[in-house]
């Protein structure tokens, strides 16, 4: 039997200067390396900003997750700048509206409380990737 | 007349999944907080494109150093295509062989060496500062 399960792309924000920056790149890590490792990936979003062509095949033949530090937006616009619509945008921010007894804070390094969040929401976005995956584009 | 610099723009590479990306962040975290607070100023790389003219004209308004992770050098190039030039340009991997610091593996919680390694590559951004500072 033809398998029909594909990888999915998380992008985070690049986070340099926020906690919820970082916190998205955090969750994005927990997806990746621990709750669906092999099929949820990643790449660099500056490769995006430098119109690297394999990082816009990547988004252009995958379903693509944004997870967002800040109102900027600059994971989702990234994406949108080359021609992707992604199938599903997060705000980090949200995260923690959801669990406020986790409040992140740092920027380089997350707190323990931020890491714990990050790891709730990876566990939470773990159902959108298998939808995903599976090819449920439809929110 | 000369005018005076004041501050110096710092771009770090995103570098999510390269370990010499996380290496920058911090590294230019630690310069941006500890080692020369006063000095330095950033901005989120993706901004060259998702904000607005403000921010693309970062690298006109501050002198910028660009750090980069690995050797497709997205800082450096995106800060050139959508900024401007910036006026010194370090790659960590160099940094790195120059003081004999083995390449970092991890992209999160980082080995003791590593954390020396953001040590070094933090002295060398601060270097850079230094020297644009002082013309």
């Amino acid at each position: 039997m033809k398998s029909t399960t594909r990888k999915v792309v998380v992008l985070p924000c690049s986070g340099i200067g926020k906690t919820y920056g970082a916190l998205a790149r955090e969750t994005t890590y927990e997806l990746v390396d621990r709750v669906r490792p092999g099929i949820a990936v990643t790449t660099c979003l500056a490769l995006l900003v430098i119109e690297d062509p394999e990082a816009g095949q990547l988004i252009m033949t995958h379903p693509v997750i944004t997870i967002d530090g800040c109102p900027k937006g600059c994971a989702r616009k990234s994406v949108e700048a080359r021609g992707v619509t992604p199938a599903r945008t997060y705000q980090a921010i949200n995260f923690y509206k959801a669990h406020k007894e986790l409040k992140p804070d740092g920027i380089a390094e997350l707190n323990e409380a931020g890491l714990k969040l990050a790891a709730v929401a990876a566990d939470e976005l773990a159902q959108v990737v298998d939808e995903l995956a599976a090819g449920k584009e439809e929110s | 007349m000369t005018l005076e610099i004041l501050k110096v723009g710092i771009v770090s590479c995103s570098g999510e999944a390269v370990p010499g990306g996380t290496i920058s962040r911090i590294a230019s975290r630690m310069v941006l907080d500890e080692l020369r607070p006063d000095a330095t100023v950033t901005i989120c790389l993706p901004l060259f494109i998702a904000g607005g003219q403000e921010e693309r004209d970062f690298a006109a308004t501050y002198p910028t150093i660009t750090v980069d992770g690995c050797e497709k050098r997205c800082a450096q190039k995106s800060t050139e295509k959508l900024s401007g030039k910036p006026s010194k340009s370090l790659l960590i991997p160099e940094i790195l062989e120059k003081q004999g610091i083995e390449k970092p593996t991890s992209l999160r919680k980082l080995k003791p060496e590593e954390k020396a390694a953001v040590q070094v590559v933090a002295e060398a951004i601060a270097r850079a500062v230094d020297e644009i500072l002082e013309g």
